[in-house]
């Protein structure tokens, strides 16, 4: 029986460079959604409004999102654009692009939809005490708003950490593209590294995925 | 734009799509049984089962398909399980969809009035029978539009399949760019052929749900 | 006397380190209606779950038909078929329709003919004055209707004893008195009842005997229901009965 990858997993600097993949899949992600959170604020309460075009527009937006894979959009900016526009877009920041075109559209949804659900006798109560539309959104609606959302943004990150693995697929160096590499230069010497390898990447996403998740179950108990 | 090549190339995405959509059903399907066994299993507390499946849904909820689909395609072979392609896809989907569904399933069960369980029991119905008849078709009925969000999504990731040599929709793509790099044609067909492939699934889907919300639950 | 159909013995009931019902017994004779008033809170409706074996009991038993009840035991089903109870929400199936409703007990647990099954709940139907509305869905029903077809749904499993918890308590006004006159008319065709309610008209109307029950005992009891409302014995009785004026 072989080591099955463990021996080269901890050979030279093969674990260390593992982590940076790792960091590569995650800062990828942090930027997206923090960017993606700012956007969707807007976009959510833009999202509520009453104007046709604009609802119209939306639709089609989250529309795309929802079924166009991000792997396609992923390969529309980093491919397409070069051809088009004649951009020579560098891979990641195609990457980030697409993750905020998809968590702005996540986020803004998440947005219209926690606007929606607070009470319109909210709305009509905190007017009756004579307060502006300004006054309204700052002091009655949007706290009520972020409390609801804190708990979904925080599992965008979840989902966002999880799908920055398809960017190897447009030559990200990240965690699996790393650890196919240390497969590669080590196919004599150990030729069944691969089950050891990929088996700690698949934990390498659990142990930061799982947290994340537990927290947003967590914060969505104690705070609905 | 060049429409004769785009034409010239219908046939190999023709072949892609069914590939694609014959993989990502049959995932979908499995799923969707694993989703349904699963949630029994723990809406019935049955013990070991229960941890093993609260296990498999934190691992696989908490892991991208891609990085799935290569620990079943390359590294499980080394610990001597073959894999084809073709069921690393199917079963790829399947696993990821069972953990999402069973989540699923587990939420419209709980959405479930005890007084439903109840009445259910105090008309004689053993478990299995309140399960059978009262209980499971009011929480599929109530998990559609999650279902329907489960089944877009799970369509949707079949995007990462070429990692493993299928030859589903975005590989023929990239390879039709390699090798005669008319980008725009081949991206152009490909935004098409996914349209085909989940326009109608998610069409479906609202109209389903708006249905569904209409005739159910009036009070 | 006729004969005894449910006997419950020293029954006791807590949850968690709150005592529900203390050793209570209680006897309930074939066409017999017994009706259970008494503030909220002091356990009358967890009887009449106990007596469906919807709890567990901590001491104590309940017989019925001479065999104990058991929520745990294998017969639970079949003991529970000779216990139909119609609880204060509406609990029908949002998912059948009336007649499916009322079908499927009969059907799925009691396996009888679907011919004579249908047959008998479209009499019973006709009986509550919803004949007409077998194939609607509960979603169309008022709250009152709704009741009508949830007592239905109990009697097309031929219960021995019928156990109502509650069952105006969440109808608007106006569709109380709808549902109450199908209890009255089950009580004078000699269906055992045993009721829990707030309507004192009613509970006047139809007991035979009165329990009022405080704190999880029975204060006071009374074969002679007018006598117990004009001139209740106990002072806790009057004190409750008073609440009710105004």
């Amino acid at each position: 029986m072989q080591s099955l990858g463990i021996d080269v997993l901890f050979k030279g600097k093969n674990f260390i460079r593992l982590l940076g993949g790792l960091w590569v899949a995650v800062r990828i992600s942090l930027i997206s959604v923090a960017i993606s959170i700012v956007l969707g604020l807007i976009v959510g309460v833009l999202m509520t409004s009453k104007n046709k075009v604009l609802k119209a527009i939306f639709r089609v937006y989250l529309e795309i999102v929802r079924i166009m894979p991000q792997m396609v959009l992923l390969f529309i900016v980093y491919f397409g654009t070069t051809r088009v526009f004649g951009w020579n877009l560098e891979a990641e920041v195609s990457a980030i692009f697409v993750f905020c075109f998809w968590g702005t559209a996540e986020m803004g949804d998440l947005v219209r939809g926690a606007l929606l659900s607070i009470p319109k006798i909210q709305y009509e109560s905190a007017m009756a005490l004579g307060m502006n539309t300004t006054q309204v959104y700052a002091h009655v609606i949007l706290p009520q708003t972020i409390r609801r959302l804190i708990p979904l943004s925080i599992n965008l990150i979840t989902r966002m950490i999880k799908t920055t693995s398809l960017v190897m697929m447009i030559g990200i160096v990240e965690v699996l593209k790393v650890a196919q590499q240390i497969i590669e230069a080590n196919r004599r010497s150990s030729p069944n590294a691969a089950f050891g390898l990929f088996a700690v990447v698949f934990i390498l996403y659990f142990l930061i995925c799982w947290p994340i998740s537990k927290l947003s179950v967590y914060m969505e108990k104690r705070w609905s | 734009m060049d429409l004769n090549v785009m034409i010239s190339y219908l046939p190999l995405y023709k072949e892609a799509l069914l590939l694609t959509m014959r993989i990502g059903w049959e995932g979908v399907l499995i799923a969707f049984v694993i989703g349904i066994v699963g949630s029994a299993i723990q809406h019935f507390k049955i013990p070991v089962l229960r941890q093993i499946m609260s296990v498999y849904t934190e691992l696989f909820r908490n892991t991208p398909l891609l990085v799935q689909l290569f620990f079943i395609y390359f590294a499980l072979p080394q610990i001597g399980i073959k894999v084809s392609p073709e069921s690393c896809g199917v079963w790829g989907v399947g696993l990821l969809g069972g953990a999402y569904m069973a989540e699923t399933f587990r939420s419209g069960l709980e959405n479930i009035p005890k007084i439903q369980f109840e009445s259910a029991e105090s008309l004689g119905m053993n478990p299995l029978q309140v399960f059978r008849y009262v209980i499971l078709p009011q929480a599929v009925t109530s998990s559609v539009p999650g279902l329907v969000a489960n089944v877009i999504f799970l369509l949707k990731e079949t995007s990462v399949f070429s990692t493993v040599s299928l030859m589903d929709l975005m590989f023929t793509a990239k390879d039709l760019i390699g090798m005669y790099a008319k980008t725009i044609e081949c991206l152009t067909l490909l935004v098409i052929f996914y349209l085909i492939m989940l326009l109608p699934v998610s069409i479906l889907g609202t109209v389903l749900e708006r249905r569904l919300r209409y005739a159910e639950f009036g009070d | 006397m006729g004969e005894t159909l449910v006997q419950i013995k020293n029954l006791h009931k807590e949850f968690g380190d709150k005592v529900i019902l203390k050793n209570l017994d209680l006897d309930v004779q074939k066409g017999e209606v017994i009706v259970v008033i008494g503030p909220s809170g002091c356990g009358k409706s967890t009887l009449l779950r106990c007596l469906n074996g919807l709890e567990d009991i901590q001491g104590g038993e309940i017989l019925v038909d001479g065999k104990p009840l058991d929520k745990k035991s294998k017969d639970i089903s079949l003991m529970r078929q000779k216990i139909g109870m119609v609880f204060q929400s509406y609990d029908l199936f949002p998912h059948k329709t009336i007649l499916e409703n009322i079908l499927l007990a009969p059907l799925k647990v009691q396996k009888r003919k679907r011919a004579e099954v249908e047959a008998e709940a479209v009499e019973l139907l006709e009986r509550v004055g919803l004949a007409d509305r077998k194939n609607d869905y509960p979603r169309q029903l008022s709250g009152g209707q709704k009741q009508r077809i949830a007592i239905v749904r109990a009697l097309v499993m031929h219960p021995e004893v019928l156990l109502l918890d509650e069952i105006t308590a969440a109808l608007d006004p106006e569709m109380v008195h709808e549902v109450l006159q199908v209890v009255l008319n089950l009580a004078r065709s000699g269906s055992t009842m045993l009721i829990v309610t707030h309507e004192m008209a009613f509970a006047k109307a139809i007991a035979d005997r009165i329990l009022f029950l405080e704190n999880g005992e029975i204060v006071e009891e009374s074969r002679d229901p007018k006598k117990f409302f004009e001139k209740p014995e106990t002072e806790r009785a009057q004190q409750f009965l008073k609440s009710f004026e105004y």
